[in-house]
């Protein structure tokens, strides 16, 4: 069976979706091959919740100002200056335009409350979170005419020189042919694929979890990247989060989140500290956290603390382990008792005067003489009962995408491809090239979704 | 009340305070986030709060096939309508009537058979119109008990409902804070304004909330009717019936009119809407009582139409009939919603301005 259409959408996220959309606007007949199923659908942006945004003055629900200069400083700050410039202005400057825009589309914002309050001036949160944004956004689609189809993975694009003929689809089980004018790229990075993960990483990775969608396995950009397309991001690296060990394998999403770890001691399977739990508060330490843990034996490490601290954080999705004595609750973590009783012992005997104890604040209440050292909060763990999590590595995303010019356009080794685009996550690696900064994922998904779709039914008319 | 249903609730919820993206929907998740551990008392109230709006339901990135399932609007539907079974007075009658539609036709017919046989035996007592079906006293005699031993049955349960879910001294602010989320159903609104995900899966929509606020009006309206014209007959002893241009009429007509429209309405966006993401259990209950409403106003409506013909004596009685019935279900039935939510609301109100002041203090 072949299947004609102008413009085809590979992948049905917020990219996908906002490149889908502005191509049906234009006037375009538009597919959309979205692997998952329907319940399933949207990627990664179903665990999504805020879009970062330029503003000049009160935004919708942005307060305050969020200069270009800033922006781009923060962004400088996480990546440590691997950045496309040029690309990486371009979305800053666009995203202002893009909340009306998303407004207009369907997508609805809410104010900050609990415990995102920090990001009300740089981040628009959706009602709901992202899962209502795409639901929004299908909605938007479908009015325009955007054919849908689910469990539809494509499997192949075939290129002619600088040009994509044909792609081949799985639909209903069966192999199809589909022979798009344009095509838009936008089905995310290989992050739920373990094997590659494990082959870019190393073994350790089998012990990985995957914090979103089992279905953004790669299969379209290893297709395009063996085919030579210009590639960009470091190949080897992901971005990783410390998260609930007992998280499912995948799409926890945002619940798995431990936040204890500035008020906790972290052990090693055997029981040692490796690391300063103190060094900085939890959101500008939670993903170095996840690199720490996928350095440690069995890529597991267990944060421990006492019931004084146990309502100073975020409540976590699974109980801790409770029990009235460090040798009792190394028990019960499987933890070498002995041993754990001796790092608690070593810890509480290196803290000092506690009376600056300040849960929100660095505090400087710190260890003395104890390697390594806690820096902050370092209070004893003496309080019965006890109270273990278990950490693993959580990842987010990998950074290997496609390489793409201020028009989404891809490229090969000969010059730009003719009728390829792509956006969101898959080229995300040209502007986040290590890092991450909340919400600006859904920002390059939209800006150059809609750049990408904007072009894509420029070419197919 | 019933463990596994307060244990799936109480999982679910524990799931949604690790989460949070739903705070902005209504009043539910604030409620959540203010604590850590969930007493049955608190779920109660949870449930209580939750209007079944179900924007949180399509939000949700951990519905089935996720393997944390969750259905929060099911699970608190089935805890409240628990709730209400088991904080009934007398309770056995709760469970007769909230998942029976059949129970609820069989007592409605009973109610028509009721005042047919009094109208056999007590009409034609001198009176007119009306009253020459069935006399004004054996109207007052049978509706005074009937409106308000209902009355006292719901009192019995709201106070216990306030000691279950440990409610404080009642500030008139509180009441006035309940009466504005019910004015304007800001809980069927999504926080966003939009309305409320129901007839159309994710879409949201008005629908439901005008059809709610339809009846609502039209309820409180034919109550008005009434009441006006008890006042009439003995404050100025001018007996039914009544003109157009009068109280009971003008208060009579568009109330029977909106009730009626309305709860047909609602049959329809019933019909419609994902059985699974309410208490499927008390499904045939909530239609068969929307239905009764229905046809009290209807049934009124018809009685002003028809109400010079031959019809009218049958009509009366199938109206009071239905009155009859619709008073007795209330407290056992879909009815009861109305004043525990209310309730509910005045908890959170209460609640909510205790943080405010914790806050503050901090």
């Amino acid at each position: 069976m072949t299947i004609r259409c102008d413009v085809a959408v590979v992948g049905g996220g917020n990219a996908a979706l906002c490149a889908a959309i502005t191509a049906a606007e234009a006037g375009a007949r538009v597919m959309v091959f979205e692997a998952a199923p329907k319940p399933y659908r949207g990627g990664n942006s179903r665990h999504t919740r805020n879009f970062r945004c330029l503003h000049h003055g009160p935004l919708g629900p942005l307060t305050g100002t969020y200069d270009e200069e800033e922006f781009l400083d923060d962004l400088l700050k996480v990546t440590g200056g691997k950045t496309d410039e040029t690309l990486a202005r371009l979305v800053i400057c666009a995203s202002e335009a893009c909340l009306p825009w998303m407004e207009a589309h369907g997508v609805r914002f809410q104010p900050s409350l609990s415990g995102t309050l920090s990001l009300a001036r740089t981040n628009a949160f959706f009602m709901g979170g992202g899962k209502s944004l795409v639901n929004a956004y299908y909605r938007t689609a479908a009015a325009l005419g955007v054919e849908v189809h689910y469990d539809a993975p494509v499997t192949h694009l075939e290129l002619d020189g600088n040009r994509v003929v044909r792609l081949d689809v799985t639909k209903d089980g069966r192999p199809c042919r589909v022979e798009p004018k344009a095509v838009v790229v936008a089905s995310g990075g290989f992050q739920a694929d373990i094997d590659w993960l494990a082959r870019a990483w190393g073994p350790a990775a089998r012990n990985f979890l995957i914090r979103g969608t089992p279905y953004n396995r790669g299969a379209v950009l290893a297709d395009l990247l063996d085919q030579d397309v210009a590639a960009v991001g470091d190949p080897t690296q992901c971005h990783a989060v410390a998260i609930d060990g007992r998280a499912p394998k995948y799409d926890g999403g945002i619940v798995t989140r431990l936040d204890c770890v500035p008020f906790s001691i972290v052990v090693n399977r055997n029981g040692e500290r490796f690391y300063d739990e103190g060094e900085d508060v939890w959101p500008k330490r939670y993903a170095i956290w996840g690199r720490l843990v996928a350095g440690q034996p069995d890529q597991v490490a267990y944060a421990i603390i006492d019931a004084r601290s146990l309502d100073l954080f975020m409540p976590s999705v699974y109980p801790p382990t409770t029990a009235d004595s460090i040798e009792d609750l190394a028990g019960k973590l499987g933890l070498p008792g002995p041993r754990l009783r001796a790092t608690v012992d070593n810890f509480n005997a290196a803290c000092g005067d506690i009376s600056g104890f300040h849960p929100t604040e660095l505090d400087g209440v710190a260890t003395r003489g104890l390697s390594p050292p806690k820096t902050n909060w370092a209070r004893p763990i003496a309080e019965p009962p006890f109270y273990g999590y278990p950490l693993r590595t959580g990842v987010t995303f990998t950074y290997l995408g496609l390489k793409v010019d201020g028009t989404a356009r891809c490229s090969r080794a000969t010059g730009p491809i003719a009728n390829l685009w792509a956006a969101g996550e898959t080229m995300a690696g040209s502007i986040l090239g290590q890092g991450y900064l909340a919400g600006l994922g859904m920002t390059i998904g939209t800006v150059f979704g809609r750049i990408a779709g904007r072009e894509a039914a420029a070419h197919a008319s | 009340m019933q463990a596994d249903l307060l244990q799936e609730a109480r999982r679910q919820v524990e799931i949604c305070n690790a989460c949070r993206y739903c705070e902005g929907y209504c009043s539910v998740f604030p409620a959540v986030h203010r604590q850590r551990a969930f007493s049955d008392g608190d779920l109660t109230q949870l449930a209580n709060l939750c209007h079944n709006c179900r924007g949180c339901y399509y939000a949700c990135q951990y519905t089935a096939p996720h393997e944390f399932a969750l259905n929060l609007p099911k699970a608190l539907a089935e805890v409240r309508r628990d709730s209400w079974e088991s904080l009934a007075w007398p309770n056995g009658l709760a469970r007769a009537f909230h998942r029976n539609g059949l129970m609820i036709a069989a007592a409605t017919v009973v109610g028509f058979a009721i005042i047919f046989w009094l109208a056999r035996t007590w009409g034609e007592a001198g009176g007119s119109g009306f009253y020459a079906v069935l006399s004004h006293t054996a109207m007052v005699a049978i509706f005074t008990p009937a409106f308000l031993l209902p009355l006292a049955s719901l009192a019995v349960s709201l106070n216990r409902y306030w000691r279950a879910t440990g409610g404080g001294a009642i500030r008139l602010a509180d009441i006035i804070d309940a009466l504005k989320s019910v004015g304007t159903m800001k809980n069927l609104a999504s926080g966003h304004g939009d309305g409320c995900n129901f007839e159309d899966e994710d879409r949201f929509s008005q629908a439901r909330r005008y059809a709610h606020q339809m009846v609502l009006g039209g309820f409180l309206l034919c109550f008005a009717s009434t009441a006006s014209g008890t006042v009439l007959h003995y404050g100025f002893d001018m007996p039914a019936p009544y003109p157009l241009w009068s109280l009971p009429k003008m208060f009579g007509l568009p109330g029977g009119v909106l009730m009626t429209a309305g709860a047909l309405w609602m049959v329809w966006l019933k019909l419609r809407a994902d059985r699974d993401l309410g208490d499927p259990s008390a499904w045939s209950g909530d239609m068969a009582f929307t239905l009764l409403l229905g046809f009290v106003g209807a049934s009124g409506l018809a009685l002003y139409w028809l109400g010079g013909t031959p019809a009218m004596p049958a009509l009366l009685a199938l109206h009071l009939g239905s009155v009859l019935s619709f008073f007795l279900l209330t407290p056992y039935a879909k009815m009861a919603h109305g004043f525990y939510r209310m309730t509910a609301l005045v908890e959170e109100a209460q609640h909510q301005r205790a943080t405010e002041a914790d806050n503050a203090l901090k």
